[in-house]
């Protein structure tokens, strides 16, 4: 599966378009990262768990978007977005989409 | 009189820990992205002044969560009664960003360009009553790889 971010796959000639495919994921840290997180707030840097937690949903929220485009009988996602936003306190939600294509 | 012991406990931490932490991350910044710097990246939706046949073509991404320490956000506090640049936060974006952009490059190593580069910004701690001053940046792009 090829996912890029622009709009054509740079050396790949198109041959069909399937459409708009989609991922996304909304999770949580347990509580005990959670307040780590707010103990490293009074000193500052960066906070691994926040940022492991963001990593690992965009992952999921990638594969889900791949599944989706493979029902299609796509062998690739071009133009692939990211979105985030905060449903709850500690909790995100990573959105993805793209359009499936047939390239070869 | 507690509280105040308190609040002058947690200040000074996140004075020290704060500069400290900002002083080393920025050492560690200028010293990988002088490491980095042959790996041309573009906001460019096309591939840059090389005609070399395309290898392959892949999304890489970098991301990262940094809050700002206790001392800067009173000061930032202060700051917005008065007006002006809030230097504290302008510091905590800056080295987000390029730290992302930093883990981006990092992920794909033996690549040879990286086109449409795109930043994003969230700020993940909404809702909890502005408590925490976080940002979280996440960089994006194609990195591309060219046949030898």
């Amino acid at each position: 599966m090829f996912i890029t971010n622009t709009e054509q796959i740079p050396g790949k000639t198109i041959t069909a378009f399937h459409g708009v495919v989609s991922g996304s994921t909304v999770r949580a840290k347990h509580a005990g990262r959670d307040m780590l997180a707010g103990l490293k707030n009074i000193v500052g840097g960066e906070l691994t768990a926040y940022t492991e937690l963001l990593q690992e949903s965009r992952d999921e929220a990638i594969s889900r978007m791949k599944s989706q485009a493979k029902q299609m009988g796509a062998n690739a996602i071009v133009n692939v977005r990211f979105s985030t936003s905060s449903v709850a306190a500690g909790a995100a939600e990573i959105y993805v989409y793209g359009t499936a294509l047939s390239v070869e | 009189m507690e509280q105040l012991i308190v609040f002058a406990i947690l200040i000074s931490l996140g004075y020290f820990f704060g500069r400290n932490a900002e002083k080393g991350h920025y050492k560690s910044i200028i010293e990988r992205e002088q490491t980095w710097l042959q790996l041309p990246t573009t906001s460019n939706k096309n591939v840059l002044g090389d005609d070399r046949e395309i290898k392959q073509c892949k999304l890489v991404s970098g991301n990262v969560v940094i809050s700002v320490d206790y001392f800067k956000q009173i000061l930032a506090g202060l700051r917005s009664v008065f007006g002006g640049n809030i230097q504290a936060y302008e510091t905590l974006v800056d080295r987000a960003r390029r730290e992302a952009v930093l883990r981006m490059k990092e992920s794909c190593p033996g690549a040879d360009q990286i086109i449409n580069l795109r930043l994003e910004t969230a700020s993940i701690s909404k809702g909890r009553g502005n408590q925490i001053g976080s940002v979280e940046v996440l960089a994006y792009g194609t990195a591309v790889f060219f046949h030898r």
